[in-house]
């Protein structure tokens, strides 16, 4: 069964890879940093902050079917 | 409890004032502490001409709502308010509004502190400046508000 997951991008990330999201699809559990690595091919930038479904996770979650992930740098509110 | 991400300029005085008369009772409150974040015209030794904030729909609010529930539980507040501009912002706009009421002075002036402090560390806002150069520069990190800037 395949897994569909919804990959997005933000502020300097976004920009730096030129685009503000990705759909994987994948026939297995996936930590967030593998999704990182599936859609990047690249070691996820240090101090890049991760989320799934808008709550923030550490690198070796793992990531079911119809999740959102999100990549993002240190946020600068306020 | 109310939080807003909103798009235009806004008031923080009025908002006040218009919460407050609304939603706060009469007679309940003995303290309100306020803290509003205003945009500068000069940032690291640069001067700053206009500013665009990026946000995360949906998660920004949902994280903001995870730090006043927080602040909620941990000091005995009657209400609070929390706006955060977002697009694109110009010197002198405010940038945010925390706003606490409480019965006595130690809870308001505290969880407005929290609130404000966990904001500035965990709520999905990025901005980026517009220097008087027509350079624009994205902002890494917030620094601790609680430590002390050498002068």
């Amino acid at each position: 069964m395949f897994m569909s997951i919804k990959v997005r991008y933000f502020a300097s990330l976004k920009e730096s890879l030129g685009r503000s999201e990705d759909m994987l699809a994948f026939t297995e559990g996936l930590t967030v940093d593998a999704v990182w690595q599936a859609s990047n091919h690249q070691p996820l930038p240090k101090q890049v902050l991760a989320a799934v479904n808008m709550d923030y996770v550490a690198l070796d979650s793992l990531v079911n079917d119809g999740d959102e992930v999100a990549f993002f740098p240190p946020v600068t509110g306020g | 409890m109310s939080i807003q991400i909103v798009k235009e300029v806004f008031d923080p005085w009025q908002a006040i004032q218009d919460y407050q008369h609304t939603y706060l009772p009469a007679g309940q409150y003995g303290a309100s502490n306020i803290f509003i974040g205003t945009l500068r015209d000069f940032n690291d030794g640069e001067s700053v001409k206009g500013m665009t904030l990026e946000y995360y729909p949906g998660m920004t609010e949902k994280q903001l709502q995870k730090i006043v529930d927080a602040a909620n539980e941990q000091w005995s507040i009657l209400d609070c308010l929390v706006i955060h501009r977002v697009g694109d912002i110009f010197p002198n706009e405010s940038i945010v509004l925390v706003a606490v009421w409480s019965a006595h002075r130690g809870d308001a002036f505290d969880a407005c502190r929290y609130i404000m402090e966990a904001l500035k560390s965990n709520a999905p806002f990025w901005k980026k400046e517009l220097l008087a150069s027509d350079e624009q520069r994205w902002l890494a990190a917030n620094t601790d508000g609680y430590t002390k800037k050498d002068s």
